[in-house]
């Protein structure tokens, strides 16, 4: 993990220290909300229905203990609105009605208080914390060397990357120290402050794309040319929210040390034409989709200038790579000697719940007597993704036993444990179960992706959470989610698409028609991940569904794929293999068959 | 950080009429094709203090064209963006008159220096330091 330099530490305070300043101005009356939204955005003050909404910055997913037990404070002392906030925020949600399940049984709204949430983009949000605290809890972060920084608003946003960079078998390099890089390069820009829109880069360094680098502004591919040199395929353009586009390649080999040089033309060009009339056309996709090869005729041109007539000064020295590399070396790790290896067959590779976790929640490593173990946030009674204060301090606690104390927040909101000793997993995988976290889901239905939604965004058309819970209390049979197998449910409360519904083999979208909460259905929808294949959005399965009737919709469609998948060996079709072999139709038809019958009358 | 910048009232700027040596440029225009002869002072336009497309523009001013004259901020100019403006290449900026001078200049304090390069220091923190 990159440890902080003294330079490091005193910006982050710095950041803190100016922030305090701003905010007092604020509260004073000198500073106007419309001036200080965009400061308090760029350190990641957003506010939703209720509250400030704070996003911490977890620079490509890389968390130590200290700053899980922080995140932990911060869900006991900040992340708790006055009683009256809250009971005025409860009755407007439970006044959105329940969502009736067909076993006669409903879901309502659930707000709590008190917790953190991984967000697809590998940060940590809060929904409680008063304004007036915000302050505090900056400095209280800064003192782990952590921040808001760009979290939010028009600017180069916190970088993601693969969650098991640095540890995957099928890396090509470890995309780590050039994530570093990049997110100094980026943090406080002076040219790119303003742009037209936000704007997500997300870096892979394996064979597999896990860090859905097509669906960004940027996407970067470590990759070798033939001569075995290193350097970066570049993807600009992605996106999803309104118009879904998938990125454009504009290089398929850059040297490694040209990347921040590339970047600032593709940023320059984008910040001088990207489109600022209209909200909906300002991200770069629509430059780049407009414009075609013209805007990477324009980026190629301006980075020759970069090169020629400034003198490249970003580029990438061997010694600064060197230096932020050194914070990457995998931590040494003792294996007792003569210990029993790793697969040898002990009591507890008996029972089948520990065989599913290992199935499903432990991944190979580069090291081979070291796992990649997936802690699930994905558990009935708390929303996808989120950790309260006693799961953080825990998580912390297995960090510190099992993983060198450091986790990961991966893309599909759980915690990830890259440094277990295979010798370890028994043990892990008991504290992990004692303290609910074992469930064996991973890549399973209910490990879905889901929004915050209508229950705390100002922005939400619809609920995400009471759909997810909905489908999770229905969905609870591992058996029944093991022979579902491997598929990905991506749940977005509108259409900005934080809950990636364009790239879920099933997608659920909420949209608002006459102030209700209604549900679009989309199929087929690609991350770009192996299993999921080239990156693409989802097809719309018809008009959209009232809640009650999307969980009834979701099971008729899987019913279709169990009905319709063909089994070679022992090996079952997944999800998305049936659906591309035999085509939408036969969903298509299971889903609109769902709608209740008396909205056919009416 | 150093303040270099400097600051006008409207009044003050409104007192300088741009004459033939000043070019005020729309923040739309390419700073590439200006015709910078003879001109000492290049006014830059921030409709809305939010949009950024001025500070590329100073950039391209005093990288690519080498214009070592005035580049002065005009428009939506708010104590909180006067840094990026000195780090952009901008030396003097017509104050919105509802700013606080003080607050302006305790801008400047906050960090000493920063990671990358900009217009008046091309070299990122990283070549300085190694």
């Amino acid at each position: 993990m990159y440890q902080y330099t003294e330079f490091d530490k005193q910006f982050v305070h710095a950041r803190a220290a100016q922030y305090r300043d701003q905010l007092e101005r604020h509260l004073r009356g000198e500073l106007g909300e419309d001036e200080f939204r965009p400061l308090r955005l760029q350190n990641g003050w957003y506010v939703q229905r209720y509250a400030p909404m704070l996003r911490i910055a977890v620079p490509y997913g890389e968390i130590n203990s200290a700053q899980l037990r922080v995140l932990a404070r911060i869900a006991r002392e900040y992340d708790q609105p006055s009683d009256e906030l809250f009971a005025q925020a409860r009755a407007k949600q439970d006044s959105l009605g329940p969502v009736p399940l067909s076993n006669g049984s409903a879901v309502h709204s659930n707000l709590t208080v008190g917790y953190g949430h991984f967000t697809t983009r590998q940060n940590v949000q809060f929904n409680w914390i008063p304004l007036v605290k915000s302050a505090d809890v900056m400095e209280l972060l800064a003192s782990v060397n952590m921040h808001g920084i760009q979290t939010s608003g028009n600017c180069i946003r916190n970088i993601t990357a693969d969650g098991r960079a640095g540890i995957a078998p099928d890396e090509i390099a470890d995309p780590r120290p050039f994530c570093e890089i990049l997110r100094q390069w980026s943090t406080l820009h002076p040219e790119f402050a303003f742009l037209p829109r936000k704007f997500k880069i997300a870096v892979s360094g394996a064979t597999e794309d896990r860090a859905a680098t097509y669906w960004h502004d940027v996407g970067l591919h470590l990759v070798k040319n033939d001569a075995g040199e290193l350097g970066f395929r570049v993807l600009v353009g992605g996106g999803m929210g309104r118009t879904p586009i998938i990125a454009t390649v504009v290089r398929e080999f850059l040297p490694w040390n040209q990347v921040l040089n590339y970047l600032e033309a593709v940023v320059r060009v984008y910040n001088r034409w990207g489109r600022r009339d209209n909200m909906y056309k300002a991200r770069i996709k629509i430059l780049v989709k407009a414009e075609g090869q013209r805007y990477i005729d324009e980026v190629e041109a301006e980075y020759r200038s970069v090169v020629e007539q400034d003198g490249a000064p970003h580029t990438i020295t061997e010694a600064e790579l060197a230096r932020v590399s050194a914070s990457f070396v995998a931590p040494q790790i003792a294996q007792a000697s003569g210990a029993a290896p790793a697969d040898e067959v002990g009591e507890l590779d008996l029972d089948p719940a520990y065989q599913r976790w290992l199935q499903t929640n432990v991944a190979a490593h580069q090291n081979p007597r070291l796992r990649a173990v997936t802690l699930s946030f994905k558990r009935l009674g708390q929303a996808p993704g989120d950790a309260n204060a006693e799961q953080l301090d825990a998580a912390a606690e297995l960090a510190d036993r099992f993983s060198a104390g450091e986790a990961r927040v991966t893309h599909d909101q759980n915690l990830l444990l890259p440094w277990v000793r295979a010798q370890d997993l028994p043990a892990l995988w008991q504290a992990a179960r004692a303290i609910g976290l074992a469930k064996a889901n991973i890549g399973l239905l209910s490990d879905m992706i889901a929004c915050p939604g209508g229950d705390f965004c100002a922005l939400a058309n619809a609920r995400s959470l009471p759909i997810a819970d909905a489908i999770t209390q229905r969905y609870q049979d591992l058996d029944e989610l093991h022979d579902i197998g491997e598929i990905d449910l991506h749940i977005s409360g509108c259409i900005n698409s934080c809950g990636h519904h364009h790239s879920g083999h099933i997608g659920i979208l909420g949209v608002d028609k006459d102030g209700k909460e209604w549900y679009q259905v989309t199929l087929g929808g690609s991350d770009g991940s192996l299993l999921s294949g080239d990156a693409g959005a989802g097809k719309v399965v018809g008009p959209s569904f009232s809640a009650a009737e999307v969980p009834e919709v979701i099971e008729a469609v899987l019913d279709t794929y169990r009905r319709e998948r063909k089994t070679i060996g022992d090996k079952a079709e997944t999800f998305i293999q049936t659906l591309r072999r035999v085509g939408l139709e036969p969903f298509k038809t299971a889903a609109n068959a769902a709608r209740f019958a008396d909205r056919e009358v009416a | 950080m150093e303040q270099t910048l400097k600051f006008l009232s409207v009044a003050e700027h409104a007192a300088q009429a741009a004459g033939a040596e000043s070019l005020v440029l729309p923040n739309d225009a390419d700073p590439l094709e200006a015709k910078l002869e003879g001109v000492s002072r290049i006014d830059l336009h921030f409709p809305k203090f939010s949009d950024g497309r001025a500070y590329s523009q100073a950039v391209m001013l005093r990288r690519r064209r080498g214009f070592t004259g005035e580049i002065r901020a005009t428009g939506d100019v708010l104590v909180d963006q006067l840094v990026q403006m000195q780090r952009t290449g901008f030396t003097s900026a017509v104050l919105r008159a509802d700013q606080d001078l003080a607050h302006a200049r305790r801008q400047f304090q906050h960090f000493p220096s920063y990671y990358q390069g900009d217009a008046a220091r091309p070299q990122p923190h990283f070549r300085k330091a190694a």
